[in-house]
């Protein structure tokens, strides 16, 4: 045992964040066929305590940054810590979660460590020995399948929601290491406001199920029809472009090749035509749903149902047979 | 201020992907357009040069045709280009921010700015990377700029919200969209982009050779995702097709 595979913990809130047990899964096999050990790594301000979880997914080890200075996610701090952490260990390869913070950390940790690193993959495999990954290109209209032969560590982030995720074992444990000599240095981002929206609603990248809205809305008041049948799922509400250049939708809200690309396991796009940088954002969706009263759109090319009819009378429809279905009558 | 954007030609959005008979990307007949992230940030550099009386340089990397890219951001209000051609057979992101970090280390600047990603390999790591190289911050998918007294404070999309950075110039900022409603070209602004120098580099200008920018990451393969299967129309009225395809999702597909 040596060497490591480690996954980046990024957690918000107090919650170490589902991605991380995705990549912990990933990391196992291939530690296991490496002979290697998953070392998981956490940073930020009083964190210790998430590392019991971390653990209980399989990691064999858990390196602990506590810092004050570290209390909020800074480009500089995160930087200096994980580099700092890895250029000490030498681990064989590093996985982030391909959210917002895992990839501007990721690039600036590739780069001090003078390593390469393939974001967004959507498969991690050993292939001839070598860890192999594979990621979309152009927005999901092309895959590649790449190797990073002799630099290390091979470094890649992850796309939520499209790895499983580890099985917990209960009472299984991990060697806290804390690491208590990576100082984070000067940090020159200094974060002076957070706004955060308040929404009960998960992530866009994160959820299970989202429901989405074109052009076919007509105005960001009708929006609200998708939200109600959102909240009845627990799902995320998203837009395609049309709809955010009509401005129905906050961009954050958008959908394809100049928006998000999401992998839910259930995608109802509601007025939605189906212009292919569109496609190219959510067609991995495990299941598409198409509710469009052209029957020539092209969304219905790509949905595994489609209901041809207004969106407006359907959509409330669905409401009400999703509660009733799910009992939230 | 002196500012320097970072350009990149890409395909564009409603380009179809096909591969070639060497099973890689094939490029034939499909139409390129700047980056629509660097729009941003060049729209975003011109602001700052009216407001400072300002120069604004602009740095691709690519073959003769992303010329069309630099000409056009000329056109827009740029100053002056650098295109780099570094003829190379394998190149990853080490190699681009390498190469442009060298390049831009040759110049002035107090801003350099990009798109926070390409729509291409969406690797969104060559701007944080020549930030790395030449030792300066990055902050990241930026939708609000302000600059004064030698400080930025730019605002960045973050998961569910957004946060105010402050930061010390100079520094590399990528844009994200929100940032700026980019402008067009005027027919005026193409007649003098003729008109304005575009410096054109070899690798071996600048001082670099193919072994110092050789590829960390190597492509083994490329290849298209199968076609979704066509799926079923679920029929009649509103209500019926409702219910049924609520049926359907839990009992067929099984996710809800």
């Amino acid at each position: 045992m040596g060497k490591g595979i480690w996954v980046y913990a990024e957690h918000k809130n107090g919650k170490v964040k589902k991605v991380t047990y995705e990549m912990l899964g990933a990391a196992r096999q291939l530690a296991d066929q490496l002979a290697e050990e998953v070392a998981a790594v956490i940073i930020g301000k009083e964190v210790g305590e998430l590392a019991s979880a971390l653990g209980e997914y399989g990691a064999d080890k858990v390196y602990v940054v506590e810092n004050d200075a570290l209390a909020e996610y800074t480009t500089d701090g995160y930087t200096r810590a994980l580099a700092g952490l890895a250029l000490e260990h030498r681990p064989t390869a590093i996985f982030l979660g391909c959210t917002v913070q895992g990839r501007d950390l990721a690039a600036q940790v590739a780069q001090r460590l003078q390593t390469g690193l393939c974001t967004d993959c959507t498969k991690v495999e050993l292939q001839d020995g070598q860890i192999t990954l594979t990621r979309p290109i152009y927005a999901g209209k092309a895959f590649v399948q790449v190797v990073c032969p002799e630099a290390r560590p091979v470094m890649a982030t992850i796309r939520p929601n499209v790895l499983p995720p580890a099985e917990p074992q209960a009472g299984r444990t991990a060697e806290v290491v804390m690491a208590d000599d990576v100082q984070p240095g000067d940090i020159r981002q200094i974060i002076k406001e957070v706004v955060r929206q308040v929404s009960s609603r998960p992530e866009l990248t994160e959820a299970d199920i989202i429901v989405s809205g074109g052009r076919g809305m007509k105005s960001a008041e009708n929006f609200k029809i998708l939200e109600e049948l959102a909240d009845v799922l627990g799902a995320a509400v998203g837009a395609s472009r049309a709809a955010v250049d009509a401005g129905y939708a906050p961009h954050s809200m958008q959908v394809g090749q100049t928006g998000k690309t999401v992998s839910p396991q259930l995608y109802i796009a509601c007025g939605i035509s189906g212009a292919i940088q569109h496609l190219a954002g959510m067609g991995s969706s495990k299941v598409i749903v198409a509710i469009n009263k052209d029957p020539e759109a092209n969304i219905f090319k790509v949905a595994d149902y489609g209901i041809v009819g207004d969106l407006f009378e359907v959509v409330p429809l669905l409401t009400r047979e999703f509660r009733r279905l799910l009992g939230k009558e | 201020m002196k500012v320097v954007v970072l350009t990149k030609q890409t395909f564009d959005t409603e380009a179809k992907i096909t591969l070639d008979a060497q099973g890689k990307i094939n490029p034939e007949g499909v139409s390129l357009i700047m980056n629509p992230y660097d729009e941003f940030a060049v729209e975003e550099a011109l602001r700052i040069k009216e407001k400072t009386k300002g120069e604004v340089t602009v740095v691709s990397m690519g073959g003769p045709k992303a010329q069309d890219v630099l000409r056009q951001a000329l056109a827009m209000g740029a100053d002056r280009a650098v295109l780099i051609t570094p003829e190379l057979e394998e190149m990853d992101e080490y190699t681009t921010a390498t190469i442009l970090a060298k390049a831009v280390s040759r110049m002035e600047y107090d801003l350099i700015l990009g798109g926070w990603r390409a729509i291409d390999d969406g690797s969104a790591q060559v701007a944080g990377r020549v930030a790395e190289i030449l030792g300066l911050p990055v902050v990241n998918m930026v939708i609000k700029l302000e600059i004064a007294g030698g400080k930025v404070l730019a605002t960045r999309e973050i998961e569910g919200g957004s946060e105010v950075v402050e930061v010390p110039l100079p520094v590399v900022i990528t844009a994200q969209k929100g940032l700026n409603e980019p402008r067009y070209p005027t027919m005026k602004g193409i007649m003098q982009a003729k008109k304005k120098p575009m410096e054109k580099l070899a690798l071996s200008d600048l001082g670099l050779t193919a072994e110092e920018v050789a590829p960390k990451v190597r492509a083994l393969k490329y290849f298209l995702p199968s076609p979704r299967a066509q799926g079923k129309i679920v029929p009649g009225e509103p209500a019926e097709a409702a219910a049924a395809l609520v049926r359907l999702l839990r009992e067929e597909a099984k996710v809800i």
